[in-house]
């Protein structure tokens, strides 16, 4: 069921109203029921997956509690005659065993994820490394990939490392944790929520708050604006581009790698818009997965600020436990001994970076365009890096920093090197990929544009009219944002203006949705993450 | 504390570190900035700064971080 399709619609309205009918006390129920009822739409079977998550979660983190529990009696009821060194002794050995639950909890989840979503991707390659060999091909085990999986298994693995390290509640509900693990808003694509935050709201009892409710409608029209009339729209011409590789070289790969950043924000921010927008209809709050994020002036702060809630995951889990274990911890006294003048201090953040990019890129997709991708953020970030020096000479001489010039100048090239790197998801091939980039250089074709080459791409001059009507209100939306919530402004006018919002977005959606000029509302592009 | 005002003047000598307690909501210090700082803690305090404590409260103050750092000797 997706969110743009007519059975959501109906879902969510059923669902809503039953939501502020029942007694408060079991709202929280109805959401689970409902989120299964989601996903089994996507597969029954899928459920399974699922539970199997829910489950093993549950009891591990019951397993750990007892371990805590246990610990502080202990200590507690032999205070006086324990010396410093044994209570350190006995909570290390302690420690041991929750590293134990937990890493069985880690390798159960990640090994269903990573047998689902990345076997055939193994196969592939050792097939790769048979031929060479003439050896049998191996058969492919074509596993079918529950929705949402990389999303879910992540929420809960981070839920599970929270109760480890002690930040997070335990809760003893597996019904509460189910709803946790499978709200259906965000289970999709995110944002990936942590237990902490999620579930202030998430069980509480709710009223029925127009204003909540207004405000939550609202982000899902404008999610809805985004995703049928921006995104949905400018994929034709980037399907023909990405299409034919042979016609649209040169400078429209430089026009593709525009619109697919158009695409992918529209896409992207307009899913989580809904996203966001529908649990707050429900009186959920979730976690902002986007702060402006085109606006950024380097790669680093762009990452701060695009799927930030994965960019955190990431962080809080991989880079800092990788980043300060004993091991690193002692590679990087060697590295800095061996390496002197400050590069040895850098060699192992970098070397975390390039693992947790790794990661960043497989869990995009099992294949190697997205590996590639993702080790050349890290080649990026490790390059800007070292680059500081210079900037700060740079900086220092010329007084740039700071002037509006400068800034916009930071942010195109921001905008022009992730569009860059992009390529890569573009044409899903990585030797293509490189050639494509490449002929940007080598193919001087720009005159071909103004020969009506850009009408020829399946879109017509309205479609490039709404295209960059809807990409001015988006950057306008964006501007007024940093002065505050667009919402709040809005609803501090008239309710005659308030409506006519309502009504202008609906009308834009109905009219100009890319389902009204003769295909389907496509999936999510984050959805097959 | 002379100790690891040098580490964090090290990485920003801009930076007001009596004062400044929004080290991290600022993004004065980022996450590269924290792994370095975690790995000169150890090799000068001989202290393991461990995941867990890599949290904004901890690092947004160079006062926050030397009592993390005095806690985790304690420990």
């Amino acid at each position: 069921m997706y969110f743009t399709s007519y059975q959501f619609a109906l879902f969510l309205l059923i669902l809503f109203i039953a939501y502020y009918l029942v007694k408060k006390k079991y709202q929280w129920i109805l959401l689970l029921a409902g989120s299964y009822i989601f996903y089994a739409f996507a597969g029954i079977e899928y459920l399974f997956y699922f539970a199997t998550t829910t489950i093993s979660t549950y009891l591990i983190s019951q397993k750990i509690k007892k371990v805590k529990a246990k610990q502080k009696e202990y200590l507690k009821a032999n205070k006086a005659e324990l010396s410093r060194a044994e209570k350190k002794e006995y909570k290390k050995v302690m420690k041991s065993k929750q590293w134990h639950y937990l890493l069985a909890c880690l390798l159960f989840n990640f090994g269903i994820l990573g047998i689902v979503k990345y076997t055939d991707f193994m196969i592939g390659n050792i097939n790769g490394i048979l031929s060479l060999f003439n050896g049998e091909p191996l058969s492919f085990m074509n596993f079918a990939l529950p929705m949402g999986i990389s999303f879910y298994t992540f929420q809960s693995m981070g839920y599970i490392i929270d109760v480890y390290r002690g930040t997070c509640e335990v809760e003893d509900n597996i019904l509460k944790l189910g709803l946790f693990i499978s709200f259906f808003p965000q289970v999709i694509q995110g944002p990936i929520s942590r237990f902490k935050d999620l579930s202030q709201t998430l069980y509480q009892e709710h009223d029925f708050d127009l204003k909540n409710i207004s405000f939550g409608l609202q982000r899902v029209l404008w999610g809805f604006f985004k995703k049928l009339v921006i995104a949905d729209r400018i994929l034709v011409a980037v399907n023909t581009l990405i299409g034919d590789p042979a016609t649209y070289d040169g400078i429209f790969v430089l026009v593709g790698m525009i619109y697919y950043a158009i695409e992918l924000y529209a896409d992207f921010t307009g899913g989580i818009d809904i996203t966001i927008g529908v649990a707050q209809m429900f009186g959920v709050h979730l976690t902002e997965n986007f702060d402006r994020p085109y606006f950024s002036k380097d790669i680093a702060e762009y990452w701060r600020r695009w799927h930030i809630t994965m960019g955190t995951w990431f962080k809080d889990y991989i880079f800092y436990p990788l980043s300060v274990n004993p091991r690193m911890l002692k590679f990087s006294n060697w590295s800095r001994k061996t390496f002197p003048n400050g590069i040895g201090k850098r060699i192992p953040v970098y070397v975390s970076s390039f693992i947790v990019w790794f990661a960043t890129g497989i869990w995009h997709g099992a294949s190697w365009n997205f590996i590639v991708w993702g080790l050349l953020n890290a080649v990026v970030i490790c390059l800007s890096e070292e680059f500081k020096p210079f900037y700060t000479w740079f900086h220092s001489h010329f007084h740039v920093e700071g002037k509006t010039y400068y800034k916009i100048f930071q942010i195109g090239r921001t905008f022009l090197l992730m569009s860059s790197l992009r390529i890569l998801d573009c044409y899903r091939n990585v030797p293509l990929s490189f050639a494509m980039f490449g002929s940007m250089f080598t193919k001087w074709n720009l005159p071909e544009l103004w020969n009506g080459a850009l009408l020829n791409l399946g879109l017509s001059m309205l479609d490039y009219i709404i295209i960059i009507v809807g990409v001015l209100l988006m950057l306008t939306v964006s501007l007024i944002q940093r002065k505050g919530s667009v919402r709040e402004k809005i609803y501090q006018k008239p309710v005659a203006v308030k409506f006519l919002v309502y009504y202008v977005l609906i009308f834009a959606i109905v009219l100009f949705g890319a389902y009204s000029i003769g295909y389907d509302a496509s999936q999510f592009i984050y959805n097959q993450f | 504390m002379e100790d690891l005002l040098e580490i964090l003047e090290e990485l920003h000598d801009d930076v007001d570190y009596d004062t400044c307690t929004t080290l991290i909501d600022d993004k004065i210090l980022d996450s590269f900035d924290i792994v370095t700082i975690v790995a000169e803690v150890n090799n000068v305090f001989d202290v393991q700064i461990p995941a867990e404590e890599l949290v904004p409260e901890n690092f947004n103050s160079a006062k926050a971080l030397y009592a993390l750092i005095e806690r985790l000797e304690d420990e």
